[in-house]
């Protein structure tokens, strides 16, 4: 058992945020995952982007399928409510939460299994419909909750604990996100958190559906020599293809003195995202490019890593469905019942 | 029975037998609206394939004076416009009853019986004859049979060309061509026949109150009217036309009048499973949601039905039921998910059920349904049929009190929770087995944790055993206190009955007919009709109060009657099932037939 990595200061003069709250604030209960385990550090990034972007917890919904990754979010946010689903399943709940409540902030945990096995047909229609929500693949390569199994994502060679190889080829969540026509798709490191940080802030901020695919080590099953999910070969084989910087709306102009020759990114409420291309001609808004890139990485065993591609223009779901704007939960029955004169109306025709 | 004795006017059933994809389906739609606007009680049944075009379809059409409408396999009249059928549809017709076909080509000798009228028309001829173009001559031959079944049971053609008028107001040539093709046949038929035949008809003036509806159509009406914003389907028939119809009345009545956007959100999901997701993900942030399906649905749902249960988050769920087991028949009718909605799930579950018996009912019980849905935080399931959902059927208009509220159940708002030490979401704090919830987004004190894995009355997660037994022994009480809260039992007793009927949903018209049928016979029968699940107590007390009680259901195993045996203390050797499970609406011989062959197997037993 592991604490979620806490702040470097914890002492009652912790520096609050707009909202007069602090990080801790923002934090969960008590992490029961293995001691090392990545998605506890996905977890503690989680907490600082809530907490950097003064969001008030209990206007999120965190919810999530099944899986070690699934239970991270009983670990942050405890003012917010949240629905740990069935395994696989977690975007139909978060598709339906958000229809009925447009105006609170979504955030689905899954895992690899949860989203590229059992759950692959709801992963890629949430995609599809663009549900506006971040959603965090925490990707280990295997099933860590039921100890061990490869997982759809586990690369060719890579080796199981008891030794035996994978010889399928991997569901690459990042390539397919991009094909089904996903506005933003980014990936990153759970070791990194300098990068994660960024990419997740910008997630929220994204109107649709954001995929943070997030490679995390499973310390237990899946850290040994021979995996192409552990800490170490993930830190060599990573490569970066876009430095996110996450600028908040009211601190724009001054950053964007700072930063000449960032790719700057209006969200759509008027916040910046700024990525900086490592390469020079990278451009996370061509989504050819974009995939071409990442399969030309992928052939010489390297993972892209940064934020791969965003659409900040596209239609979310309530913009397909043309709902109103205000949350369909609030509305006063009167404008929802037609009432007895209407039905009268109606049924006169029906004759 | 011999027919001829009686007095036929007002009393018959008329079989249309055609190809699917032809337009026949209007023609017959037709005729059964203009016998309702003659006031006279009338049901239809179309019994078609599950196939677009090109396969034999029927359409039944039954009118009844004491407006007995169930399905009735009687057929008087053979309208024979499926050369392909043609055997079938002659050996269904009552001695004595006639068969009108299409004389462009002769039948067959074959097909000739003595006790039978023929009535030929040349339709294809007359209608190659005054009409171009072949779909335009196939679609008039509908008509002209419709205007030679007018002359043959006297349909009013006024009543008929009102019709047109309404239907094709803005294309006058469709009005004159239909009026042209309508006179093909009443004139045919009038000259060459002795119109009317014995069995027709004549003004009533029974339908004053009515109106013509489907129980989708209703059901649909129901989910508007109670405040349903959140649907959520994959299509399947016969439940497809709940959410059609949703959908046409919400583009109608739920637009912001100032930005024209939708006052709801209809999501084609892509299965069921992601369906129930997304009503559970809208019940659990406190929409009133619902999705329409039928039992391949139900199967994949179950996981789902069981977090619901778990987690008591509300829904309403259609089940317009058809023939199982698998793909079945999707065409047929049937009531043979009683099983799997009752129990759906793995683990100790049970779950609410309403049954309605008619589209009148399909639209009160859908508004109950969500009010049930939310006071007792369950999924509540509305168990309709394809005959109820699909047929039109003359029913009572529809009534709505201005002044309901809906029951939101024990829902916190943001003062209630600031008023409260602390929030519990699974806290039953006043005894009657539901536990207040609260909604996200309302307020931090509201925040909890749902969840299908063990958890305690503080919402916690557990595996500890008496914390766990605690939350699911407190769930099966909120559900058993539903029973008495679901809509009562329909009971009609009689005089000196030992024996009970007992049947369920839209077995109801021919179960009356058959309990009429039998007194005459003098077999007296007191009846129920079971419309929920958990069971209130009346049904307990009916079924223990008498010797035998008969349960009339349509499946092969006698759900119903399994359910009451294992859920009411009444013993298995005072029931008997009295099935039909063939995929057509149940007609009260078929009931009559089965009571008199459980009474006299009984009799041989007890001598
Ligand atoms: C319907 C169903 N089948 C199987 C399981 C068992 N199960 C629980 S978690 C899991 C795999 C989780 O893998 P992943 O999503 O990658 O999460 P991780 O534990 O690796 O973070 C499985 C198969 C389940 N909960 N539900
Ligand atoms: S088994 Fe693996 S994934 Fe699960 S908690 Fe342990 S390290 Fe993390
Ligand atoms: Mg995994």
């Amino acid at each position: 058992m592991t604490q979620t990595a806490k702040p470097s200061v914890q002492h009652p003069g912790l520096k609050p945020n707009k909202l007069g709250l602090t990080r801790r604030d923002y934090e969960g209960s008590q992490s029961t995952l293995c001691a090392g385990c990545g998605h506890d550090s996905i977890t503690a990034a989680i907490i600082q982007a809530f907490f950097e972007l003064d969001m008030p917890p209990h206007r999120v919904a965190k919810l999530s399928g099944i899986g070690c990754s699934s239970k991270t979010p009983t670990y942050f946010l405890s003012d917010a409510h949240g629905f740990n689903s069935l395994h696989g399943r977690m975007p139909s709940i978060a598709t339906g939460a958000n229809a009925a409540n447009g105006t609170l902030s979504y955030i689905g945990i899954s895992g690899d299994g949860d989203s590229l096995s059992i759950g692959f047909g709801q992963f890629s229609h949430a995609i599809r419909r663009n549900v506006n929500m971040l959603y965090m693949l925490e990707n280990n390569g295997v099933y860590g909750l039921t100890k061990g199994q490869f997982s759809a994502s586990a690369d060719v060679g890579s080796k199981a604990k008891r030794g035996e190889a994978n010889q399928m080829r991997p569901i690459d969540p990042a390539s397919t996100a991009l094909a089904l026509g996903a506005s933003f798709v980014a990936r990153s490191f759970s070791g990194d958190k300098k990068q994660l940080l960024p990419l997740i802030k910008a997630g929220l901020t994204h109107r649709g559906f954001a995929l943070v695919d997030v490679i995390s080590p499973c310390v237990t099953f899946n850290d040994h020599e021979g995996s192409t999910k552990s800490y170490a070969h993930t830190r060599d084989h990573g490569h970066k293809v876009v430095e996110t910087d996450f600028v908040p709306l009211l601190h724009e102009i001054q950053a964007e003195q700072n930063r000449e020759s960032a790719t700057a990114v209006t969200m759509h409420d008027g916040s910046v995202v700024r990525f900086k291309s490592v390469a020079e001609d990278y451009d996370p808004t061509d989504r050819d490019a974009a995939y071409a890139h990442l399969k030309k990485l992928q052939s010489c065993g390297e993972v892209a890593t940064g934020l791969l591609f965003i659409d900040p223009t596209s239609m979310d779901l309530h913009e397909f469905e043309n709902t109103v704007d205000e949350s369909l939960v609030g509305l006063p029955f009167d404008q929802l019942c037609p009432g007895s004169a209407v039905l009268d109306d109606l049924q006169s025709r029906w004759r | 029975m011999d027919r001829d004795s009686r007095d036929r006017t007002n009393d018959l059933v008329v079989k249309v037998a055609t190809v699917n994809g032809t337009g026949s389906a209007s023609a017959n739609g037709m005729l059964m609206q203009a016998i309702f606007r003659m006031g006279v009680p009338v049901s239809g049944k179309n019994v078609f394939p599950s196939n677009i075009q090109g396969l034999p379809t029927w359409y039944e059409i039954r009118v009844n004076k004491n407006g007995h409408t169930a399905r009735s396999p009687n057929f008087d009249l053979m309208v024979a416009m499926n050369p392909k059928t043609y055997g079938q549809d002659i050996k269904e017709v009552c001695s004595g009853g006639a068969v009108l076909y299409d004389s462009s080509w002769p039948l067959d000798d074959a097909l000739m019986r003595d006790d039978v009228t023929y009535l030929g028309v040349p339709l294809s001829h007359m209608c190659v004859e005054n009409f171009k173009g072949a779909r335009e001559r196939i679609l008039m031959k509908n008509i002209a049979y419709v205007g030679a079944v007018a002359a043959l049971l006297t349909i009013d053609l006024d009543v008929i060309q009102a019709m047109f008028t309404e239907k094709f107001g803005s294309k006058p040539h469709l009005i004159d061509s239909n009026d042209a093709a309508i006179r093909l046949g009443y004139d045919y038929a009038i000259e060459h026949f002795d119109c009317p035949l014995p069995t027709r008809l004549e003004p009533m003036d029974a339908n004053r109150d009515s109106v013509l509806m489907t129980g989708n159509m209703a059901a649909a009406l129901g989910c508007v009217y109670a405040g349903a914003t959140v649907g959520a389907w994959y299509p399947i028939t016969p439940a497809t036309s709940v959410m059609d119809s949703f959908r046409g009345l919400c583009e109608k009545l739920r637009k912001d009048p100032e930005t024209g956007k939708n006052r709801y959100c209809i999501i084609q999901a892509e299965d069921e499973l992601a369906a129930i997701g997304m009503v559970l993900g809208a019940g659990w942030m406190g929409a009133r949601a619902f999705t329409p399906t039928s039992g391949a649905g139900i199967s994949l749902m179950n996981e789902f039905l069981g977090l619901a249960y778990y987690a008591e988050i509300p829904a309403v769920i259609f089940d317009v039921q058809r023939t199982g087991p698998s793909t079945g028949m999707p065409t047929r009718t049937q009531q043979g998910d009683f099983f799997t909605l009752a129990f759906a799930s793995h683990g100790d579950t049970k779950h609410v059920l309403i049954f309605p018996a008619d589209p009148g009912e399909c639209f009160t019980f859908a508004v109950q349904a969500f009010d049930l849905a939310e006071r007792f935080q369950t999924p509540v399931f509305v168990a309709s049929d394809l005959d109820i959902g699909m047929n039109d059927w003359v029913c009572d208009k529809l009534e709505w009190d201005d002044a309901y509220v809906p029951d939101r159940g024990k829902v916190l708002s943001a003062e209630d929770l600031q008023k409260m030490d602390a929030f519990y979401r699974y806290l039953d704090s006043d005894g009657d087995g539901v536990a207040a919830r609260s909604l996200p987004g309302v307020d931090p004190k509201g925040a909890y944790f749902t969840r299908g894995s063990g958890h305690d009355r503080y919402g916690r997660y557990t595996e500890d055993g008496e914390l766990y037994q605690d939350v699911v022994d407190r769930v099966a009480r909120k559900i058993e206190g539903a029973a008495e809260a679901l809509p009562p039992p329909e009971i009609r007793l009689v005089d000196n009955a030992s024996i009970g009927l007992v049947t369920v949903g839209g077995c109801r018209g021919a179960v009356l007919e058959a309990v009429d049928l039998l007194a005459e016979e003098g077999i007296a029968l007191d009846y129920l009709r079971v419309t929920g699940f958990p069971f209130a107590s009346a049904v307990e007390e009916f079924l223990l109060s008498h010797d035998v009680n008969i349960v009339v259901e349509q499946n092969r195993d006698g759900q119903m009657k399994r359910l009451l045996m294992l859920e009411t203390a009444v013993l298995k050797s005072k029931l008997a099932s009295v099935l039909d499970y063939g995929g057509s609406p149940l007609s009260a011989t078929v009931v009559a037939q089965g009571v008199r062959d459980r009474l006299s197997m009984m009799t041989v037993q007890a001598g």
